[in-house]
């Protein structure tokens, strides 16, 4: 069996918040400041396969985007290890790693904040291939036109700037930058949250005509469960840095085990469901800085027992290509 | 797959203008704004074309007559032209050399602005980019700097250094290069968590290119900016050396020398001497600092709606 | 029963130096008391426009030209700053998507939420104390009493929201305006928000507009529901009619190109084409340059017409209780 196209192993990314000299002062004198370490993501592991597409589900401040950014190597992890076709991305020589980071390429939410606002459409799309030596000077115009066309863009509009572009379009310069370097891995983070609702189905369908057309393979990061159900083969549920129940689409939806899986398909709004009577989740997802202890889920947990508050339950198989870390899966 | 959304290929504005048309006319909004660039304008091109306007240059003694000192405005020089300003204490024909003046004053600030402008910038971004330890020390001597008045700064240097332009040039671009740095570092800390930044590392673009190529220039709204005040503030900086008597030499009257030759003659009825050199000097300061307002209404973003 | 706000013919526009942006152009509706609303656009409809309208906080360049906005029968449409002053925050409050519209960052809770209450009632301190106690309490806040204490940024983002919830309920005013007030939150906290508010409206006879871009949001939260597209409303009836049968085909896009109507993995049905610019709009319906069901007819802008029981601007109706 040939490795996982992109693989990530015990991953963690600790954000610390060093002390000043001011802080450091206050400590001494006896003041509660202290060195503030947030684990945003926490010994996580997984691994895609090539041609497919994994949804990455949670809510804000979970770690989702943190992940991402490993995964596309602008954040070095703070331990683990990011594999490529098999190979430590870390331990690669630099041929090597150039290919490694081109082949894995972001796509970010925001379309605004995401797109050099001084630079003309050519260059955004242009710039890395023509440095990178992926096309020559003189084809390199032709080939910023056709990867235009291959996103729904005009290219005649590729002297404008970012900004003379709606918020899909822009969406789709940055789909055409990730492309012109010929990657084989996109993350997408939030790609559509930021879209109008009108715009989210044309880029969904570009992302899945890409997918077709370029065999690309897909780390999804959503929270919204509906889209990833829809073009996802596999989903992980992350919360406070850790992820908590990974399946296929199917099972996930048909069967999720975890509680907060279960109280996400329930909460999140329906077209089908009219004027209901439920009492959602109760309590507020804790801060990262200050973790509960055991289960980081139990204070919200509607069937939490003792052995939740004390100790972390570990991912565990429980079926094929299913994992839960929850002591009660069985009972819930 | 071709056919997916051509469609919303279609131009997103109705009108295609360039970033430039749009700054265009968003600064001529304003009508002091406009009136102020109009009067700016106005002000560089006298100075500018100086030897070729004014009926006598004044640093040449052969043109200038002692005879014809301290004249009230609209008198008849002594080689038959009029002195519609009048003339200073030593003869000199107060339109030529308020004319000159301004050369003088408007060149300093210009050149310690662009002087200081380079060197603030390229330690900015170094501080902002290298972070750690480097940035640390960078900041506290920007922050030492900063915790001095400007004129106190220069002013020492000044009289530690001497007279002269270049030395004025050199205290002045002490006094404000760390005014550029802390605006640098600021901007560029914000640009490099954007988005657009971690896109270029993603595609694996060269730090130097990042730094240079795509953070620098999303840094230059705010550096016109502080670098438009900064120059209005060289002009009254050096002004204010020149009349303390410590900034240029008399055989060189910028217009700080001008107003403090005529500060004597003040209380003799003899206004004219200080006033006009003041006036020319005052329009200059304010309408530079009007036009760096509206540089910077209409480049922050963040003031826009 | 006469509904607590009818707007009639309302149009809002803002004279821009590019041009005139007819944020609100003619939208009309009514809202009863007890009745949730749902305000459904994309961004540039007008919804937001339309709340602010209601409030009188159009600024310059915008301003209402036309149109009536009765509120308990009186037309409170370019009111003075005085009348509205006396309706805001104690008849009408809103909800803003940023709780910190509302919330002072600098002064506490408790200062502000009486502040809301002794604004437009003389009531003793104490007494006004312990309704914003309850208020808290009503919007699921536990502990209230320490809350009334604390700063807005001690507080989470889901924690000010129900805040603001609480704020705009206190004066038990006859109608709310929320204008996105859980898009910047998650899930979880969203389904909270939703079922507090759902909650105090019924008991509270409050009637609400709940502005959002999120259809799914409003089809469990609203009674009725309008369309807004360009600064119209497109199509205005009871949720389950335009959930469940939509008839303009913007509606009928919007609700076919969300991922639960369509067959997993498949290619999602899509609307063409971008989001109209305000400032040069097509001429006659707006939608018609992205609707596949555009003819000749569409040149010229549709009239609001009644078909199956819902007020419809639009030649083309799409399913098929338009054709019996």
């Amino acid at each position: 069996m040939t490795a996982p196209l992109v693989e990530i192993r015990d991953v963690s990314k600790r954000f610390a918040k060093r002390l000043d000299v001011a802080g450091k002062i206050a400590q001494k004198l006896g003041a509660g400041a202290r060195e503030e370490v947030v684990h945003a993501v926490d010994e996580v592991n997984l691994e895609v396969n090539e041609g497919e597409v994994l949804g990455l589900v949670g809510e804000s401040g979970c770690g989702k985007s943190t992940l991402g950014r490993v995964v596309a190597g602008i954040h070095a992890p703070t331990s683990g290890q990011l594999l490529f076709q098999g190979n430590d991305v870390a331990s690669m020589s630099g041929t090597d790693r150039r290919a490694a980071t081109l082949a894995i390429q972001m796509i970010f939410q925001d379309p605004f904040a995401s797109l050099n606002p001084r630079m003309r459409v050519e260059d955004i799309i242009g710039e890395a291939p023509r440095v990178h030596g992926i096309v020559s000077r003189s084809e390199a115009s032709d080939y910023v036109d056709d990867i235009m066309r291959k996103v729904g863009l005009d290219p005649s509009l590729k002297r404008r700037y970012a900004h003379q572009f709606s918020g899909g379009q822009r969406q789709r310069i940055g789909i055409a930058r990730a492309l012109a370097v010929k990657p084989k891995f996109l993350v997408c983070d939030e790609a559509i949250a930021a879209l109008d609702v009108s715009i989210q189905a044309q880029v969904i369908n570009l992302f899945m005509d890409l997918r077709e057309e370029f065999g690309l393979t897909y780390l999804f990061i959503s929270h919204d469960l509906s889209v990833v159900e829809h073009i996802a083969d596999r989903v992980a549920i992350m919360y406070l840095g850790r992820i908590v129940e990974s399946a296929s689409t199917e099972e996930i939806f048909s069967a999720p085990r975890h509680p907060y899986t279960k109280a996400l398909l329930a909460e999140a709004p329906r077209l089908d469901q009219r004027k209901r009577d439920f009492a959602p989740i109760e309590g507020e997802i804790p801060s990262p800085l200050n973790p509960p202890d055991g289960c980081f889920f139990n204070p919200r947990c509607p069937h939490a027992q003792d052995l939740c508050r004390a100790d972390q339950p570990k991912l565990e198989t429980i079926g094929p290509g299913h994992t839960v870390a929850c002591h009660y899966w069985q009972d819930t | 797959m071709t056919d997916t959304a051509l469609p919303s290929s279609a131009p997103a504005a109705a009108k295609v203008e360039t970033p430039f048309q749009r700054f265009r006319a968003e600064f001529f909004e304003s009508r002091i704004a406009a009136t102020a660039f109009v009067v700016l304008v106005i002000i560089v091109l006298l100075a500018i074309l100086a030897p070729w306007i004014t009926p006598q240059n004044p640093y040449d003694l052969a043109q200038v007559d002692v005879l014809d000192g301290r004249l009230p405005p609209g008198s008849e020089a002594f080689a038959g032209y009029t002195m519609w300003l009048g003339s200073d204490g030593a003869g000199r024909d107060l339109y030529s050399a308020i004319l000159y003046g301004l050369r003088i004053s408007i060149s300093v600030g210009l050149a310690s602005g662009v002087i200081a402008l380079i060197i603030g910038m390229t330690v900015g971004l170094i501080a902002a980019y290298a972070g750690g330890r480097t940035e640390a020390i960078i900041m506290r001597v920007v922050d030492l700097q900063l915790s001095f008045p400007a004129s106190l700064v220069a002013l020492m240097l000044v009289a530690a250094l001497g007279k002269g332009v270049d030395k004025i040039i050199l205290a002045l671009v002490v006094a404000q290069w760390a005014y550029y740095a802390r605006t640098v570092r600021a901007t560029a800390l914000v640009e490099r968590g954007k988005e657009y930044v971690e896109a270029a590392q993603c595609l694996g673009l060269s730090r130097s290119r990042v730094v240079f190529r795509h953070i620098l220039p999303n840094c230059l709204a705010p550096l016109i900016v502080v670098g438009t005040v900064q120059t209005a503030h060289a002009v009254s900086l050096e002004a204010t050396l020149s009349f303390l008597g410590v900034g240029l030499p008399q055989t060189e009257p910028s217009l700080g020398v001008l107003i403090a030759n005529g500060f004597e003659y003040m209380l003799s009825g003899r206004y004219w001497i200080s006033v006009f050199p003041g006036i020319a000097l005052l329009l200059t300061v304010a309408s530079i600092n009007l036009v760096g307002d509206q540089l910077r209404d209409v480049l922050n973003p963040r003031l826009k709606k | 029963m006469s509904p607590v706000l009818e707007v009639s013919g309302l149009k809002t526009h803002f004279f821009t130096h590019a041009g005139v942006v007819k944020a609100v152009d003619g939208v009309d509706f009514a809202v009863n008391k007890g009745e949730v609303m749902g305000l459904v656009g994309e961004s540039g409809s007008g919804k937001s426009i339309t709340g602010f309208s209601i409030l009188g906080l159009i600024d310059p360049p915008g301003r209402i030209v036309e149109g009536e906005i009765r509120f308990n029968g009186e037309n409170i449409a370019n009111a003075s700053e005085e009348t509205l002053k006396s309706i805001r925050g104690n008849r009408i409050s809103m909800i803003f998507q940023d709780p910190m519209m509302t919330l002072n960052p600098v002064l506490r809770i408790d200062s502000q939420m009486m502040e809301a209450i002794l604004a437009h009632e003389a009531v003793p301190k104490r007494q006004a104390w312990e309704r914003c106690r309850d208020a808290l309490g009503l919007v699921g806040i536990p502990s209230p009493e320490e809350r009334l204490q604390a700063y807005p940024h001690q507080l989470s983002g889901g924690m000010r929201q129900r805040v603001s919830i609480a704020i705009a309920f206190l004066n038990k005013p006859d109608l709310i305006i929320a204008d996105e007030p859980t898009t910047a939150l998650d899930v979880t906290i969203q389904a909270q928000i939703i079922h507090e508010a759902q909650k105090l409206t019924s008991q509270t006879g409050t009637a609400m507009i709940w502005i959002t871009h999120d259809l799914a949001v409003v089809a469990g939260l609203a009674d009725r529901i309008s369309v807004m597209y360009a600064g119209r409303i497109v199509e205005q009836g009871l949720t389950d009619d335009v959930i469940d049968h939509p008839l303009h085909p913007y509606t009928v896009g919007l609700l076919g190109s969300v991922p639960t109507a369509n067959k997993r993995g498949e290619r999602l049905f899509q609307i063409e084409g971008m989001t109209p610019n305000m400032l040069s709009l097509p001429e006659g319906c707006a939608f018609s340059p992205r609707c596949g069901f555009a003819s000749e007819a569409c040149q010229v802008p549709p009239a609001v017409e009644h078909v199956a029981n819902r007020e419809l601007r639009c030649y083309h109706p799409q399913s098929q209780v338009a054709a019996e």
